[in-house]
């Protein structure tokens, strides 16, 4: 960088702007932390007001009963299972489309390339997305999770942007030795490709992960509600009853119900913010090509 | 399913390349099956769950049955769309809908901005990385789990709500997540603390591509670092900026369903209701499917007026447009 002059003024403003930074920081990680010391505590103890910093009765009871409770467990099932089976699905399928979709030879690709353009700036809407999926019998049926999900034009212009860059010399002498375009794919294309697969699979990783509204649109069954699903749920009915919720629990226990739902929350936070830091350098990268193609 | 050949693809492409008309075509995509069995999947999957949606679109134009299906429903022709603009909440579900898009276009969209000028002044390298990755945390956080902690603490004993009453803003503790006339200013400022780290990426990026010697010419000329702000950094980003902007504004009648109907209660109907979530309370919860696909139709429609407009206008101003 430019060598700045250290006027007083300026020296002013760097120690505000640190000030100003940190301050930020403790915005974005305070939240998170204040959950966390909550599911550490006595649940009963918390509801008495003043916990801020630290534990104040240490416990791992709120966990303990979370992992006992059935429908919890249940429903972070299915929400593994999307995110694994779900993204996977996406990434390969769309990846598989971007890649045929980019070829010259392909008959009908500027119509198949249109149609996708289409459905960048026009869609049905939450209605008739509804009654198709209705139709289709998805309603209540896992796979509503999967298949509905597996495809996004957007992610294919990021798949194809980076497929460009993979020198077509590769591809060509795959093809030499007889391999077909699916081989070429899996074989030579997909291994070259592990920068913009990861920005997809954390993006649709996390879409998966934190969806909780195709949970409720298109599911009736709490077996097959995701966790952040059950979440909406107990804390919908929670903030309206919670005082009862509260006075009510049997008081042998050392968790209450915004105790566990603190624990819960924790559990559900962890994955992802143990690795988004590792994928940071990618997300960026295709947050750049998905936003500004200049 | 698709049959992949094992026959090498340079003898297939031979095949039919000589004949013309239909035989002739079906010939040449036969020859590419291999190609064609991983596109056609995706055109299927675009057909089904993009384009067959579109044409249930017709159903705002018809009192749509659902036993009847499509074919069986009588036909209204403009009456849902009248009917919605004779609606009685018809201008509250506009005022909130513009009223809360305006409102994240003054305060939502110029933040980031501020936020990656005040990083990139950041003199530690370290320290700069250090908070980007910090402030992207929230964005990764679901909106139930940010709901729930802000349950939590605008409830009338939560920590927002006690501090509040500490310092004196507020005269005794309420529900502050319950009360209407607040919750305009919840929405925001939670949803520019969730953003504002993740929304400044491109303009973090924008900044660093800034060619170095524009900054030492500013040097040399005796720019201040507020000269070199306003007089290098912010022309650059201009186009960056641009292009936002155009699709915030093709944004405005849209709305960030999954932040809202975490809050979606009855107590807060009136200043909640944008047309996205009257349009589900009247579709999914009513079951007035034509009316709330009218309503959806509305809002679509409007919704690419404003931003062809946003993309002539910005053409025009600054150069830069979408496509």
């Amino acid at each position: 960088m430019s060598k700045m002059k250290t006027s007083i003024g300026s020296k002013v403003f760097d120690t505000l702007n640190i000030l100003f930074m940190l301050l930020v920081c403790f915005c974005a990680l305070y939240p998170i932390w204040y959950v966390l010391i909550h599911s550490l505590n006595n649940g009963f103890d918390s509801a008495q007001g003043g916990l801020y910093w630290w534990p104040r009765k240490f416990t791992w009871d709120n966990y303990k009963e979370v992992f006992r409770n059935n429908e919890i467990i249940t429903a972070f099932f299915i929400t593994i299972a999307r995110t694994l089976v779900g993204t996977a699905t996406h990434v390969f399928f769309t990846a598989m489309v971007a890649y045929s979709f980019m070829k010259k030879e392909l008959i009908g690709r500027k119509v198949y390339m249109n149609m996708g353009l289409v459905t960048m700036f026009f869609s049905g809407g939450l209605i008739p997305t509804f009654i198709v999926i209705k139709t289709l019998g998805m309603f209540d049926n896992f796979i509503v999770y999967i298949i509905p999900v597996m495809f996004s034009f957007f992610d294919l212009i990021i798949f194809q942007a980076f497929f460009r860059t993979i020198p077509e010399a590769l591809e060509e002498s795959a093809k030499m030795d007889g391999a077909n375009y699916f081989t070429v794919f899996t074989r030579v294309v997909l291994p070259l490709s592990k920068a913009v697969i990861a920005t997809i699979l954390l993006f649709n990783g996390v879409f998966n992960w934190n969806d909780y509204f195709m949970g409720i649109i298109y599911t009736n069954k709490q077996a097959l509600h995701p966790i952040q699903t059950y979440l909406y749920k107990i804390i919908m009915t929670s903030d309206s009853a919670k005082t009862s919720l509260m006075a009510g629990s049997v008081s042998q226990t050392n968790f209450t119900s915004t105790s566990l739902q603190m624990a819960t929350m924790i559990i559900t936070t962890i994955p992802i913010v143990c690795i988004y830091p590792f994928l940071q350098k990618h997300f960026v990268k295709g947050m750049l090509i998905g936003s500004v193609k200049e | 399913m698709f049959i992949l050949s094992n026959m090498p693809v340079a003898q297939k492409r031979n095949l039919g390349t000589k004949r013309s008309g239909v035989l002739g075509l079906i010939s040449r995509i036969w020859a590419q099956r291999d190609l064609q069995a991983m596109a056609i999947p995706g055109v299927i999957w675009m057909i089904i769950f993009n384009f067959i949606p579109m044409y249930f679109i017709i159903i705002a134009f018809m009192r749509y049955n659902v036993a009847k299906g499509v074919l069986g429903s009588k036909w209204v022709g403009f009456k849902n769309f009248t009917e919605f603009f004779a609606d009685d909440r018809f201008w509250l579900v506009m005022k909130d809908t513009f009223g809360l898009n305006l409102l994240r276009l003054i305060i939502g969209f110029p933040i980031p901005i501020l936020f990656a000028i005040l990083l990139n002044e950041l003199l530690s390298t370290r320290f700069k990385r250090f908070v980007q990755t910090v402030s992207y945390l929230p964005h990764f956080l679901s909106w139930i789990i940010v709901g729930g902690i802000m349950y939590n603490w605008l409830s009338d004993s939560g920590l927002i709500t006690t501090l509040l009453v500490h310092v004196g803003l507020l005269k005794e503790p309420i529900h502050l997540i319950g009360t209407p006339q607040y919750f305009w200013g919840i929405l925001i400022t939670s949803e520019t603390w969730k953003e504002i780290g993740w929304n400044a990426i491109i303009y973090i990026a924008a900044i660093s591509g800034i060619d170095p010697s524009l900054f030492e010419a500013a040097v040399i000329d005796g720019a201040g670092r507020l000269r070199r702000v306003w007089n290098v950094i912010l022309p650059s980003i201009k186009g960056t900026v641009a292009v936002l902007l155009v699709l915030n504004i093709g944004n405005l009648l849209g709305s960030n369903f999954e932040q809202l109907f975490v809050f979606y209660k009855p107590v807060l109907y009136d200043v909640i209701d944008v047309i996205d979530i009257y349009a589900y309370r009247l579709g999914i919860e009513n079951g007035r499917l034509s009316y709330a696909t009218a309503v959806g139709l509305f809002r679509s429609v409007f919704a690419f007026i404003l931003l062809y407009t946003a993309n002539k206008a910005s053409k025009k101003l600054t150069d830069t447009s979408l496509v």
